[in-house]
């Protein structure tokens, strides 16, 4: 098992430095943030300035080579546009994304998995063929067109909900949140139900299929002939076997949840990662793209791998051992 | 072919029993209108080739058929219950309770993520108010009889840490968990060693002696079954075509296709005499001769065998059903 840990830690500083090296040498191609950093009236020579400063007139590799010295000592740079470290501004946005991105899986799975068994079991039924014909739906419709959507049901029409933007947050345990605020939970309602329809509707299937799949299995006809109820039959024979693959999918869609939510947290104004990711990449903001592709690296490394212990813990068939990649 | 009489009522009896496979051409009986009974502590062995309805014909009394299988007709009275007309909830409290199925196939009737404890546990605690630890202890208990050693540990594995026929022993053991009336047992023994599968007919005998288990012991052994089984039942084709005492019909066959089984089964020949397989193949489900499906395999066919169902023959406790049976003979 430690074996296995650090084996996965040294490929992942491979994987690490390789990304290092594409991201930063594809924002140096899109385009020079110096026109857009320098004010107007400026001129020649504090325009001179401010490229010195800012390490631009040097070649791209010896950029490079600044970038991953101080990146070893834990400093991935300063944004252009607010003056302060990278990393630290990605991460004040933090808790706005994760409590929706919580929100939301929790949403799918308590959601998601109880339909899926319903209509897994029985799959030609009118009740499974209707809520299997809405996940095809809530899959494929784009998500921004169904966030404007729900705006103009929930908030414009119905005038139920906030339309955009986080409510009022307290601190818990030191960090801002919304979840614990009448205020915070009505604008998240919305942003949140966005983010989780199409991973309800991915969980719903993936238990649905996998059910119906299981229900013919050997081993539930011989526990049917032990006389086991149907309750725990599907409660804990079907059940357990599911949950391999949902902690999988549930795993791999929450690192890319918490990085890429940009369209939701767009159409919501919410105030979270995938805004300020879309702000950098329009204002050429290097240093914070750079790090925030580097961090949504790490994340998406960190999830694999806690993902590949808890499907190791839930298959008593899987061992991690150092020897498999 | 009720062909025996006895005071008291048998613990199963199987009345015209047919279960049929729905296909896109039709429905085709895989059992089709059976008859036996099985007394308090008998075991009866179901002998027959491939595909012949043992397995199908084990299902349908605990009526476990699922589509595109399904028992249409006959009656299965437990103690005097008709099983085809029971609740399922009630059908459920008699499962693994009072008749226990032993599978077929041991590699598939395990659920690899749950441990060997809760699979066997669960066979108790699903039927008797007892706590999680008591039934571990029956569970480790039942493990040792049929040569496990070490049960306690052994309980905490996951079925992929057990062999085929550890695993057959598992289900061997689950199956014996709350003494049943009747045990079910579908080629039980096949993938175990000779010493093994001795300490389990012992253990099963045992059982039947003490308990006044019942065993239907499905098989393609006739050695075994000569050993263990106080009658046997010959199936061919959805049908049982002979049936009665053990030493009556594998020493006095009267049907064709019994003596054919016995003569190409290597254990029951007499040292140097040759093997003789029956001739050609078991036809496919939904291409049976009319009339005796046996008669284009066999050699003592006539004319009538193709126009005419043969009715059973009740001789004492042995019958049969063939226009031309095998000739009675004195015991040897
Ligand atoms: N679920 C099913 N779907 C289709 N055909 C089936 C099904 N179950 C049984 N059959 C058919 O019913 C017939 C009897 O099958 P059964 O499994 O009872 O044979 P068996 O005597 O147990 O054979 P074996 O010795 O190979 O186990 C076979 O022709 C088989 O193909
Ligand atoms: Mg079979």
């Amino acid at each position: 098992m430690a074996t296995y840990i650090l084996q996965r830690l040294l490929q992942s500083a491979g994987v690490m430095l390789a990304v290092s090296v594409a991201v930063f040498f594809s924002v140096y191609g899109i385009g020079d943030p110096i026109e857009l950093l320098v004010p107007p009236q400026a001129g020649a020579a504090e325009r001179l300035e401010l490229i010195q400063r800012l390490g631009l007139d040097q070649p791209a590799w010896q950029q490079y080579l600044t970038f991953m010295g101080n990146a070893l000592h834990g400093d991935l740079g300063r944004s252009f546009a607010h003056g302060v470290p990278a990393v630290g501004l990605i991460l004040s946005r933090l808790p706005a994304t994760m409590e929706l991105v919580l929100l939301a899986l929790s949403l799918a799975v308590l959601v998601g998995v109880p339909l899926g068994l319903f209509a897994g079991l029985d799959p030609h039924g009118k009740p499974a063929r209707l809520i299997l014909a809405c996940t095809v739906v809530g899959y494929s419709l784009p998500n921004f067109w169904k966030g404007m959507m729900l705006i103009l049901l929930f908030s414009v029409l119905l005038g139920w909900l906030p339309t955009a933007e986080r409510g009022e947050t307290v601190t818990v345990l030191g960090i801002r949140t919304s979840l614990f605020t009448a205020d915070g939970l009505r604008h998240l309602v919305l942003p949140a139900l966005n983010l989780a329809i199409p991973n309800v509707a991915l969980v719903i299937r993936l238990v649905a299929t996998g059910t119906t799949d299981l229900m013919t299995q050997e081993f539930v006809k011989y526990a049917r002939a032990k006389g086991v109820r149907p309750r725990r039959i599907v409660g804990r024979h079907v059940l357990r076997n599911i949950l391999i693959p949902v902690v999988t999918v549930v795993g791999i869609e929450f690192g890319s949840l918490v990085a890429f939510s940009t369209v939701t947290e767009t159409v919501f104004a919410w105030p979270g990662m995938g805004k300020l990711l879309i702000q950098s990449i329009y204002q050429l903001d290097r240093p914070v793209v750079v790090a925030y592709v580097m961090l949504a690296t790490f994340l998406f490394i960190s999830v694999n791998l806690l993902v590949d212990i808890l499907y190791a813990a839930l298959d008593p068939r899987v061992k991690l051992t150092g020897g498999a990649a | 072919m009720n062909a025996e009489f006895t005071q008291d009522a048998p613990l199963l009896d199987v009345q015209g029993l047919k279960t049929v496979i729905h296909l896109p051409d039709g429905a085709w009986p895989a059992v089709d209108g059976i008859d036996f009974t099985v007394q308090r502590g008998e075991v009866l062995g179901l002998v027959g080739e491939s595909g012949s309805g043992k397995s199908v014909t084990g299902f349908s009394i605990v009526q476990l058929m699922d589509s595109p299988a399904e028992v249409i007709a006959g009656r299965v009275l437990f103690n005097n219950e008709d099983l085809r007309l029971a609740s399922e909830e009630r059908l459920r409290s008699l499962r693994g309770n009072r008749i226990a199925m032993i599978f077929q196939d041991p590699l598939m009737t395990l659920n690899p993520v749950l441990s060997i404890g809760e699979q066997m546990a669960e066979a108790i605690l699903e039927h008797r108010d007892v706590g999680r630890q008591e039934a571990l202890r029956a569970a480790a208990d039942a493990l040792v009889r049929v040569g496990i050693s070490l049960p306690e540990a052994r309980l905490r594995q996951y079925p992929h840490e057990f062999s085929g026929g550890m695993r057959q022993r598992v289900a061997i053991a689950t199956a014996m968990l709350n003494a049943p009336d009747l045990i079910i047992a579908d080629e039980p023994t096949t993938a175990l060693d000779v010493t093994i599968q001795s300490q389990i007919l012992f253990e099963v005998q045992k059982l039947a002696r003490d308990s006044g288990t019942a065993v239907i012991w499905i098989t393609h052994d006739l050695a075994v079954v000569a050993e263990l089984a106080d009658r046997v039942a010959v199936m061919y084709s959805g049908r049982i075509v002979e049936i009665g005492p053990v030493d009556e019909v594998l020493d006095r066959s009267r049907h064709p296709y019994t003596l054919g089984l016995l003569r190409s089964s290597a254990a029951m020949v007499e040292p140097g005499q040759r093997l003789n397989q029956i001739n050609g193949m078991a036809p496919r489900i939904d291409a049976r001769p009319s009339g005796c499906p046996f008669r284009t395999r066999c050699d003592r066919a006539m004319s009538i065998c193709a126009e005419q169902d043969p009715t059973p023959t009740i001789d004492g406790r042995h019958g049969f059903r063939c226009h031309n049976p095998m000739p009675q003979r004195d015991a040897a």
